[in-house]
């Protein structure tokens, strides 16, 4: 009788699963380690000595943060420039900002901000896409957002419209009053201050260049 | 229970877990209903039970309803496979108790309490706000406790008994499932940091260890119900976990193109995502050549009369094969390479893949086993369908493809407008929102999530009431 293929060989699959499962395993797990050193945030004296970190320090948000195109990589990244006032200080100390950051990624996961919102593109799709939202010419000194809000600096006008949501007529689709109180309000706005700042391979493309005209608008 | 044929405390067992799990997914549709309504009316229960909190309850009950229907027909087929009764089965009972009651006390505090101070007791106490993964920090420690009792009795009940090659399968992906909760449950306030582990969870479940533990529930589904040869199925089996982790472990790079992860994810996400829809088109034709295989076996012996033993749970299985790879697959592969998910991510696209691939892959092959259970439960030689079967089937089947066109529809005009015209800002948000395609597409969602709530009406009914059914051959 001819000797049975390894094909057919129950056995033979079940090596053959093993090894690729470990195989892929170690593989997964060695660029994890490779990842993780890359996305580990920065510091204080990386923002200082202008190394650039995928995701910056908590001090970030003493800086102007621009998104623009990179001819090396051939899509656009977050540029951290001079000093900006962020709520009237450009000073804060590693602790401030990072207690500040703290609160408001506390705050991003008990307010539920991404049951309705997307942040790095994940989560729901009911609102605006907050990755960015930092950066969005709506909340712009020229912006309506802003304009809504009766504030004259970018944070404070978010940081009014997250502590009283529903009474601003934004959209059919409002968002609902989740209890935010003045501090949170803040935290938020830093968290996505530095969100707006993380290096996220040049998503979303365009973001804020293009206005206008779309279905006759 | 009264009038039940069951002699197997596992099997009994079983039977409680698909009580929970049935239930849930009619919590998971009713939910679902008012996020639906929420796109179309959006002052409906406007600061009441918004959409977060809506569309919260959904995905949950999703996912625990498929945990629970997943233990279950764990417990279910564990004496047909090793041929003794499930060790420390008591230990079980109590863990199902436990995991019910937990379940219970986390939906309450969802609805009632919804959301808490930016503080760590919101965390502990209320919700985590970690899509899918929301369960406050002590239901996590309560889940793990859950799963990993329930990983003991797998491992103790196979290691006494026959271990064939559908348990041994499912002893090294059950140990993997529940330790890879473990990665979703710390805190940082590092975002991509958050998102690269959160990722852990959802994907290496539901795209590796989920779809393997599929792979071992349609072999024991095809030789319990068509009598296919074990031999073959095993191979196939083992041929599927090669193929399903060989691509699902690295194709977890296509969740990380975008969250602050390095550009050589693109390259390793989109090869091996690329390859994740292969081991589905094998385990549709796996099961498809099957059935074809015993009929005509049957044929060939001059018997006119078909294999199968269980119509309804049949169904379900095929419907299984064929969705797994239509939506898990084929939507997936559509926006699965970094230059189309560049702008798709993030989108009604994405919306429409979840909804079919999570029903396509594990919800119709759950359902089959609660009709796998409803026959054992009942003594049933062959069970056919009753007429509450065939409006079930049909109605849930039609109103998931029917949202599924829908959103995909809508998904359009979100990709295009929304992202690739208008740069994703707020702006260009709500212009997507407002075109035909988007508002129309919502319509028919919600149109078609209307048909599928009432085609569970006629699940639930079916399965309460087949099993005392005349129809069938006993």
């Amino acid at each position: 009788m001819a000797k049975k293929s390894v094909w057919s060989d129950n056995r033979f699959w079940q090596r053959t699963a093993a090894w690729i499962t470990g195989f892929a395993s170690i593989l997964l797990i060695w660029l994890t380690f490779d990842t993780n050193a890359q996305i580990a945030m920065g510091n204080d004296s990386d923002l200082k000595n202008g190394v650039t970190k995928r995701v910056p320090g908590p001090t970030v948000i003493n800086y102007k943060i621009t998104y623009e195109m990179d001819k090396k990589r051939q899509h656009e990244v977050p540029v951290i420039g001079e000093k900006e006032k962020f709520f009237g200080r450009d000073d804060y100390s590693e602790e401030e900002a990072t207690e500040l950051l703290h609160l408001g990624k506390l705050g991003s996961q008990s307010k539920n901000c991404m049951n309705c919102h997307t942040l790095l593109g994940n989560g729901a799709y009911y609102a605006p896409d907050l990755t960015k939202a930092w950066l969005d010419p709506a909340w712009g000194p020229t912006g309506s957002m802003q304009a809504m809000t009766g504030k004259s600096t970018k944070e404070e006008a978010m940081a009014e419209f997250l502590q009283n949501p529903s009474q601003y007529p934004t959209h059919a689709r409002m968002m609902p009053n989740l209890g935010i109180t003045a501090e949170e309000a803040k935290g938020l706005v830093a968290f996505l201050k530095h969100m707006s700042s993380i290096d996220t391979n040049g998503f979303p493309r365009n973001f804020g260049k293009i206005q206008g005209a779309v279905n006759g608008k | 229970m009264a009038n039940s044929y069951l002699t197997s405390e596992s099997k009994k067992l079983a039977t409680w877990y698909f009580t929970v799990a049935a239930t849930l997914f009619g919590a998971q549709l009713l939910f679902g209903l008012v996020a639906a309504i929420q796109y179309v009316i959006p002052g409906f229960l406007f600061e009441i039970l918004d959409f977060s909190v809506a569309r919260m309850l959904h995905i949950n009950a999703l996912v625990v309803w498929m945990v629970f229907a997943m233990f279950g027909a764990v417990y279910w087929l564990l004496p047909d496979e090793t041929g003794i009764e499930t060790v420390g089965i008591e230990v079980g009972k109590l863990l199902f108790w436990i995991f019910t009651a937990a379940v219970t006390v986390v939906v309450l505090v969802y609805l009632f309490i919804q959301v808490g101070p930016a503080d760590a007791t919101s965390i502990w106490f209320i919700h985590e706000g970690r899509e899918y993964i929301e369960a406050p920090r002590w239901a996590d420690i309560g889940i793990t406790v859950v799963a990993l009792g329930f990983v003991a009795n797998l491992f103790l009940t196979g290691m006494k008994g026959k271990r064939s090659g559908i348990v041994t399968v499912l002893m090294a992906d059950m140990i993997a499932f529940a330790g890879l909760y473990l990665t979703g449950m710390f805190y940082t306030d590092n975002i991509s940091v958050d998102q690269f582990w959160w990722w852990w969870v959802i994907h290496l479940w539901v795209e590796a260890t989920w779809e393997v533990y599929v792979g071992s529930i349609a072999a024991y589904g095809l030789i319990t119900m068509i009598g296919a040869h074990r031999q073959v199925v095993e191979m196939w089996l083992w041929i599927e976990v090669t193929m399903l982790f060989g691509s699902g472990i690295l194709g977890l790079g296509h969740h990380y193109f975008w969250i602050g992860t390095p550009e050589y994810w693109w390259e390793i996400g989109a090869l091996f995502s690329a390859l994740e829809p292969l081991p589905l088109v094998a385990m549709f034709i796996h099961v498809l050549y099957d059935w074809g295989k015993m009929q005509g076996e049957e044929s060939a012996k001059g018997l006119d009369r078909s294999v199968i033993t269980n119509k309804p749970a049949f169904t379900w299985f095929v419907l299984n094969a064929f969705g797994n790879f239509l939506g898990a697959g084929i939507w997936g592969f559509f926006h699965t390479l970094p230059q189309v998910n560049l702008y798709t991510h993030g989108t009604q696209f994405t919306s429409a893949h979840g909804h079919l691939a999570f029903f396509g892959a594990y919800a119709t092959i759950l359902i089959g086993m609660m009709y796998i259970a409803v026959q054992g439960k009942n003594g049933i030689k062959v069970l056919n369908n009753s007429t509450s079967t065939i409006f079930a089937t049909s109605m849930i089947v039609g109103g998931v493809v029917g949202m599924t066109v829908a959103l995909t529809v809508a998904g359009y005009s979100d990709v295009i407008i929304s992202r690739a015209q208008m740069g994703a800002t707020w702006a260009g948000y709500f212009d997507a929102q407002a075109t035909t395609w988007l508002t129309q597409g919502m319509v028919w969602r919600l149109i078609m999530g209307v048909v599928t709530f009432v085609g569970f009406f006629f699940l639930a009914k079916d399965l309460l009431t087949i099993g005392k059914s005349n129809i069938h051959v006993r």
